[in-house]
């Protein structure tokens, strides 16, 4: 199949399915479907996937749409996440039914909703012109404040208010950066030229570029695309965003969107820094990113609620990987890069244990969550295991990552070292000591009316075990082309 | 500058750019949501305005669609849509804004001049003919947000993050002769869709607290 027809199956069908389900997502047989939509597009991902492996990176439809090492295994990352939430929104949402929180109506919405959101999410990934890459993330945040409000309740109602304002804001500041860095392009491009806002274009000439616009566009775009990483002290929207909403969007949410957003960071910077031939983008990278892991690690030990609290976590994950993309260089890129998919896997993996933990409490309030090892031992297990494995524990993946980090910092910027390992330090000790007692002890936890979904927990938890021991020599491969693009210091 | 030197429709097309600057000021002191609503319809106008200017001076057939999509959306529809949503939802008034309105505009004045200040290095690269709007096309951005973080009610603060979206599309224009086509057609639907999930989102609002005070959204608290 040509590389071509592929593309267009995997925004198709997302889109399509945002339509169809739009029609019948309130159905008995709605969450199916979403998955095999998310089926589908995974496996549009996969062939995809193999065809820039066998033939090298491809741009598509005028030039609108580029693969490259950088996003390719970010789609495939995104697609399969996408897949496994929804085959764990599967029994979520029936439980949520049964329990009498969402009605047909609202189900509707949600399952048109995550289909869209999947939709825009892959649109910000592989679209070449940075225009389309600010609008596609505008519209991830539209897709997704109606399910932050899905509950309706007041919590959820001010979560959604506040994501919608602040990432429009935030947003709004990267569309001016977005003209800056238009205005910067024309220059050299020419206006009449379609070049002008294209990436692969921008990157040929970015030595050309004017410094002083582009370090003003850099500004405007790492504070409107920072809001969205959640990068303090625009992480305010963040916790509240992923702790109200249901948990399957609290899932993508953390492990997809940051992602997308940190994406679109990177690509602006690997074009500011050419531009500027010094280190200032990634000393701005650094900074943003050391003030998130320290600020998040803190914050981690007032929370009460259990998504809030991994919701930081979040926070301290993305500052990890914003610090190392700001070291820049092979090793350091390498380790952001591997460290976006660990987190990613494992965070969905700890939501997902943590949304069937919270529907067995009837609460979301880590106190009123007791001894799921004695009731479900797989659900506390999966949790036990996937905060290990985010706290960065051995032999799991974000160990490898945190450790390339650490030592690369040791290296290049060692006064960071230290405030890097305190902040980590102190993180562990937090979401240990709160996880600890609500997987072991006396159960106040009664039984769900489906049987919870598993094997998405496991599947993720496994990979990430698997990358933490071995990385297949194809993916290394990617990550070493993807960090050579990124450049940096 | 010399004003005289310049050709009539230059003149013109900064008139305009000082009304929308006024405008900006006029939305920063009005308490009155249906007055807000006007000028933002009014400011749409103005906008609309200058892009024809501008696309009949340079012969650029972009800024003509451009200039099209700016009335459809910014001058009828959405002051239709917003109007329509006060009414249903009974909201007319603003309550005292969180700084009284004299310091506002004080601040606001500040904001002009710092912006023309950052405008300044970008207005001596350009190579266009309104180069000079640059910075006000930034200060009416920065204001827009002041008008955003000192109001109460939700609608004002949707007026105020719409104004805001009309200085960006006005420093665009003044910086490059508007974005590509794709561009602008895709921003000007998220908009569009913003505005309509805003709709839903406040009677969502309405009906869980009975009022659009953002004072009801304010009990997320960092240590919940």
């Amino acid at each position: 199949m040509s590389s071509t027809l592929t593309f267009v199956v995997l925004l198709g069908t997302p889109l399509l399915g945002a339509l169809v389900l739009g029609l019948t997502g309130g159905k008995r047989w709605a969450p199916n479907l979403n998955v095999a939509f998310s089926l589908l597009t995974f496996l549009a991902a996969c062939a995809l996937t193999s065809n820039i492996i066998t033939h090298g990176n491809v741009v598509l439809m005028q030039e609108q749409f580029f693969i490259d090492a950088f996003n390719v295994f970010l789609v495939t990352l995104t697609a399969f996440v996408g897949l496994t939430t929804a085959l764990f929104s599967r029994p979520y949402m029936r439980i949520e039914v049964e329990h009498g929180r969402v009605n047909s109506a609202q189900l509707r919405l949600y399952h048109s909703m995550y289909q869209l959101f999947m939709a825009t999410m892959l649109i910000a990934l592989t679209t070449n012109n940075l225009g389309l890459m600010w609008v596609a993330m505008e519209a991830a945040t539209l897709s997704t404040v109606l399910l932050v409000t899905l509950y309706r309740t007041p919590a959820s109602l001010e979560a959604g208010w506040k994501y919608f304002i602040l990432c429009g804001v935030g947003i709004a500041q990267a569309l001016f950066g977005t003209i800056l860095l238009y205005f910067a392009a024309e220059k050299i491009l020419g206006a009449e030229g379609v070049g002008a806002l294209l990436w692969t274009h921008l990157n040929v000439v970015k030595a050309q570029l004017e410094p002083a616009v582009l370090s003003l566009a850099f500004v405007f775009l790492l504070v409107g695309y920072g809001t969205k990483v959640g990068l303090a002290p625009l992480h305010n929207w963040l916790p509240d965003a992923h702790a109200e909403g249901p948990t399957p969007i609290s899932a993508v949410l953390s492990g997809l969107l940051l992602n997308v957003a940190m994406y679109a960071v990177v690509r602006c910077k690997v074009l500011v820094e050419g531009s500027l031939q010094s280190s200032l983008p990634g000393r701005m990278l650094m900074g943003f990113g050391l003030l998130s892991v320290v600020l998040a690690a803190f914050f981690l030990w007032r929370q009460r609620d259990a998504k809030r609290l991994f919701a930081y976590s979040s926070i301290e994950h993305m500052g990890i990987i914003t610090f190392a993309f700001g070291m820049g260089g092979p090793v350091a890129n390498f380790a952001a890069l591997l460290h976006m998919t660990v987190h990613s896997l494992t965070k969905s993996a700890i939501f997902f244990a943590v949304g069937h933990a919270t529907q067995k409490a009837g609460s979301q309030l880590m106190d009123d969550i007791r001894g799921l090892i004695t009731l479900s031992p797989t659900v506390g297990w999966g949790l036990m295991m996937g905060s290990l494995a985010i706290l960065g524990m051995p032999p799991f993946g974000v160990f490898a990552s945190e450790f390339l980090i650490l030592t690369t910092a040791m290296k290049q910027q060692p006064w960071a070292t230290p405030i890097l390992l305190l902040a980590l330090g102190v993180a562990f000790a937090a979401i240990f000591s709160r996880v600890q007692p609500m997987v072991f002890g006396e159960t106040t936890a009664k039984r769900l009316p489906h049987p919870p979904a598993l094997v998405p927990v496991f599947t993720h938890l496994a990979l990430v075990l698997m990358l933490g021991l071995f990385i297949p020599p194809y993916l290394a491969d990617w990550y070493r082309a993807a960090a050579r693009l990124i450049g940096g210091h | 500058m010399n004003m005289t030197a310049l050709p009539f429709d230059l003149q013109l097309l900064n008139t305009l750019a000082a009304l929308l600057l006024l405008l900006s000021f006029a939305m920063l002191s009005q308490r009155r949501i249906v007055t807000l609503i006007n000028l933002l319809a009014v400011q749409g106008a103005l906008l609309c305005i200058a892009t024809l200017l501008l696309a009949w001076r340079t012969g650029a057939g972009h800024l003509y669609l451009s200039a099209g999509l700016t009335l459809a959306l910014k001058v009828i529809f959405l002051p239709w849509l917003l109007h329509r949503l006060i009414r249903k939802l009974g909201v007319y008034w603003d309550t005292e804004p969180l700084l009284n309105t004299t310091g506002t505009m004080l601040v606001g004045v500040l904001i002009v001049v710092f912006s023309f200040g950052l405008a300044q290095p970008i207005s001596a690269l350009a190579s266009t003919a309104t180069r000079n709007s640059i910075g006000i096309a930034v200060a009416v951005v920065l204001i827009a947000f002041l008008t955003m973080i000192t109001r109460r009610k939700a609608m004002s603060q949707v007026v105020g993050f719409l104004s805001m979206e009309n200085g960006l599309f006005f420093g665009a224009m003044s910086a490059t002769y508007g974005m590509p086509m794709i561009v602008e057609f895709g921003v000007a639907l998220d908009v569009l869709v913003a505005m309509l999930v805003l709709g839903v989102f406040f009677f969502q609002i309405r009906e869980q607290f009975d009022s659009l005070d953002l004072q009801h959204l304010e009990s997320l608290k960092e240590d919940q």
